[in-house]
C-alpha cells in the first residue's frame, strides 16, 4: 500500500519493453487484485469444509472434508441435533426468509426512491417555477446531513406509525427520495438537449408525456447505475434494519447475519455455517454485478462528481 | 396530462436555448416563467417533498429538540435544558469515543486515501482494463457485516490463515480484533479493503477528465512519470480528490457495523466508535435525550470538518479550463 511513490515514478506506458518500472507496477496491480479476491476464495473455501476439519488443517489451501453441512445449517434444513453435532448452534435460522425480506425491502426501496426522485429531478431540471433554486438548495444541504443524525428521530416516529417490525418501516424512510438520487439525476436531464423536449412538444404532446415518453427512457442508463447502486446500498444496509427489526417477519440478511455470527455454540464459532451464511448473503449483489458490471464500472464516473 | 397541455409548448429565445445546452444556467429560470410549470412541478416534486420534510428535515429539526430533552421512548419527553450536554462533556466513555473514532478515521482515510490513489493512477497509465476495475470494486457489493465477518475469520487469533501465514514466516501469532492496540487499526484496515475500490474508481474517474496530450507534451519534454504525477496528475485532481475526502470522511466518521459484528466495542471500550456508543446509550440504555445530543455533537463535528476541508482544500475551484 506504500507504494505509491515507487509505483508512480516508474509506471511507462508508452513503452513496449518491459522495463523495470512495468514490471514493478505491474507486480503492484497484482497484489492488489490478490489481495481483492483471496478473501472471496476463502469465504467459498471455509463454507465447503467441515468444522472439525478446519479445526485440524487450519491452513489449507483446499476445503478440508468437502461437505455441503455449513450451507445446510445456514439454510436451517438441518435438525438441532445434527447441527449442534457439526459444531453449529443449533437455532433455527430462516434464511430463505431474510433473503426474501431483503429482495423486497431493497426492491421496494430502489423503485420507489428512483421513480421519485427522477421526477423531481425533472421539476429541478426542467420545469421553470418560483423558489426553484432554493428549493434545491434545500435538497442538497440534505446531503449533510449524517444518516446517523436523522436515524433516532426517524426511529420515533416509525414507532409512532405503529411501523416497528415491518417491511415498510424499513423502507419507509429512504423510499420518497435520497438527495443523493435528484442530484445525479438532475445531472442528466439538464444535459439533455433542449430541442429533444421542444420537438416533443411540438408534436403536440404534453410535458408529462414528454417526461415518460422521453426524457425517462433516454436515462436508462443513469437510471440503471443509480439503481445498481441504490440496490447494492439498501440490500447492505444494516445500521436501520438492526433498529426497526425485531422478528423473523421483518429482518433482513445482513442483521440475520449479524445474529449467526453473535451465538456462539460452545464448542467455538461455526465457521463452516458463517462463511455459509455470508456467501448466501453476499452472492445475490455479486450476481446482480456480473450482470451489469461493465455498464457500473464505466458510469461510476458519473455519480455527481461531474 | 391535463395540466402540463394546458401550458403551451415552452420557446425560448435561440440564444437561451444554445446557453442551457452547453451551460444551464439557474438565474435564466425566473425570466421565462410559465404559470402550468409550478402546477406540473408541485405534482412532480410532491413524493420527494414528503419524503425530504418528513424523513430528513423533521427528524433533524427533531433531533435538536430531543437532546434538550430527557426522552427514553416510554415516558413523553420532559425539557432538561442542557442537562444532557452537561453530561456529555463530563462522561469520559464519550470522549473515549469521540477518540477512538478520530484515530479510526485518521487511518482508515489516510490509508484508503493513499492506496486509491495509487490504484486510480495505475489504472490510468498502466491500463485501462474494465475487469480489473470490475474486480477491484468487488468488494464494495459485499455489506459491511458481510466484510466485518469474513475478516474476523481471516485474522481469527487461532485458526484464521492471517495468523497461519504470520506463524509460517517465523512470528508469533497477533490477536487482530481482541488486543487494545490493534483493534482500531485492524478495523481500519478491514474497511479500507472494502471501500477502496470505489473511492479509486471515483479518483478514476476524475484522472480520466485530464486531457492525455498533457501527459503527451510532458512526455516529449522528457518528464519522468513521476514528476508527471506532481505536475499533472495531482494538480488536476485536486478539486476531484478533495469532493472525495470530505465524502469519505465523512462516511468513516460514522463507522458502526463493521466494530458492531467483530468486536462489538470491545476489548475494554478499545473500539467502542460514537456511532456504537449512541446505539448503546439509545437501544441499550433507552437514553434517547442523550444519544440525541451526543448525535448532534457529532454533527457539529462533521459540520466543522466539512467546512474546513472545503477552505484548505478550495474543493469550489478547478485547475481544469
Amino acid at each position: 500500500m506504500a507504494a505509491v511513490a515507487e509505483t508512480t515514478t516508474t509506471v511507462r506506458p508508452a513503452r513496449r519493453r518491459p522495463s523495470f518500472g512495468r514490471v514493478a507496477a505491474w507486480t503492484v496491480m497484482v497484489a492488489i487484485v490478490l489481495i481483492t479476491l483471496v478473501p472471496f476464495y476463502w469465504i467459498l473455501r471455509t463454507a465447503l469444509s467441515s468444522n472439525p476439519g478446519l479445526n485440524a488443517q487450519p491452513a489449507d489451501p483446499l476445503p478440508v472434508d468437502l461437505t455441503l453441512g455449513g450451507f445446510e445449517r445456514a439454510l436451517g434444513l438441518q435438525s438441532t441435533e445434527e447441527a449442534v453435532a457439526q459444531g453449529g448452534a443449533g437455532g433455527g435460522l430462516k434464511f430463505w426468509r431474510y433473503l426474501l425480506n431483503s429482495v423486497l425491502v431493497s426492491t421496494l426501496i430502489t423503485t420507489c426512491q428512483i421513480f421519485f426522485s427522477a421526477m423531481a429531478a425533472y421539476a429541478f431540471a426542467r420545469l421553470r417555477w418560483r423558489g426553484r433554486d432554493t428549493v434545491f438548495a434545500l435538497f442538497l444541504a440534505g446531503l449533510m446531513v449524517p444518516t446517523i443524525f436523522t436515524l433516532l428521530p426517524n426511529f420515533v416516529l416509525i414507532k409512532e406509525l405503529g411501523l416497528v417490525d415491518n417491511l415498510l418501516g424499513i423502507a419507509l424512510p429512504t423510499m420518497f427520495m435520497t438527495p443523493f438520487a435528484v442530484f445525479f439525476l438532475r445531472q442528466f436531464f439538464m444535459n439533455v438537449p433542449k430541442e429533444v423536449e421542444e420537438a416533443a412538444l411540438l408534436d403536440g404532446a404534453g410535458k408529462v408525456r414528454v417526461f415518460f415518453r422521453v426524457l425517462l427512457p433516454m436515462a436508462s442508463t443513469p437510471v440503471m447505475t443509480l439503481a445498481v447502486l441504490t440496490y447494492i446500498t439498501s440490500w447492505n444496509d444494516y445500521f436501520w434494519p438492526l433498529m426497526v427489526s425485531y422478528s423473523d417477519s421483518s429482518r433482513v440478511l445482513t442483521v440475520a447475519l449479524a445474529m449467526f455470527r453473535a451465538q456462539t455454540p460452545q464448542s467455538g464459532i461455526d465457521w463452516s455455517g458463517l462463511m455459509a451464511a455470508t456467501l448466501i448473503a453476499a452472492l445475490p449483489m455479486l450476481v446482480l454485478f456480473g450482470f451489469f458490471a461493465r455498464r457500473i464500472v464505466s458510469s461510476i464516473s458519473f455519480t455527481g462528481l461531474k | 396530462m391535463t395540466i402540463a397541455s394546458s401550458s403551451p409548448p415552452s420557446r425560448l429565445p435561440p440564444g437561451a436555448a444554445e446557453g442551457a445546452r452547453t451551460r444551464p444556467s439557474t438565474n435564466r429560470a425566473k425570466a421565462s416563467e410559465k404559470p402550468g410549470d409550478g402546477r406540473l412541478a408541485a405534482v412532480f416534486l410532491a413524493p420527494a417533498m414528503l419524503g425530504f420534510l418528513v424523513f430528513l428535515l423533521w427528524p433533524t429539526l427533531r433531533g435538536i429538540y430531543l437532546s434538550f430533552t430527557d426522552f427514553n421512548l416510554l415516558t413523553p419527553a420532559e425539557w432538561v435544558g442542557l442537562d444532557n450536554y452537561v453530561r456529555m462533556v463530563n462522561d469520559p466513555i464519550f470522549w473515549n469515543s469521540l477518540w477512538v473514532t478520530v484515530e479510526y478515521v485518521i487511518l482508515n482515510i489516510g490509508v484508503q486515501t493513499v492506496a486509491a490513489l495509487a490504484i486510480a493512477v495505475l489504472l490510468q497509465r498502466l491500463t485501462q482494463s474494465s475487469v480489473l476495475r470490475g474486480i477491484v470494486l468487488a468488494p464494495y457489493l459485499m455489506s459491511n457485516v458481510v466484510a466485518g465477518i469474513v475478516w474476523l475469520w481471516i485474522l481469527d487469533t487461532q485458526l484464521g490463515i492471517g495468523n497461519e501465514i504470520i506463524v509460517g514466516l517465523g512470528f508469533d501469532r497477533i490477536p487482530f480484533l481482541a488486543d487494545e492496540t490493534w483493534a482500531i487499526p485492524t478495523i481500519a484496515m478491514i474497511n479500507v479493503w472494502r471501500h477502496v475500490g470505489y473511492t479509486a474508481l471515483l479518483l478514476f474517474a476524475g484522472l480520466m477528465a485530464i486531457p492525455n496530450d498533457m501527459y503527451e507534451a510532458a512526455k516529449v519534454d522528457g518528464a519522468s512519470e513521476w514528476r508527471m504525477f506532481w505536475r499533472i496528475t495531482m494538480p488536476l485532481l485536486r478539486p476531484v480528490l478533495a469532493v472525495v475526502l470530505i465524502m469519505t470522511v465523512i462516511g468513516s466518521f460514522q463507522v458502526f457495523d463493521t466494530v458492531a459484528v467483530t468486536t462489538d466495542g470491545g476489548p475494554a471500550n478499545a473500539t467502542n466508535v460514537l456511532q456504537l456508543y449512541i446505539y448503546d446509550s439509545a437501544f441499550g440504555r433507552f437514553q434517547f435525550g442523550y444519544a440525541s445530543a451526543m448525535s448532534v455533537a457529532l454533527l457539529v463535528v462533521l459540520s466543522a470538518i466539512t467546512i474546513l476541508q472545503y477552505r484548505l482544500t478550495r474543493a469550489g475551484q478547478t485547475d481544469l479550463g
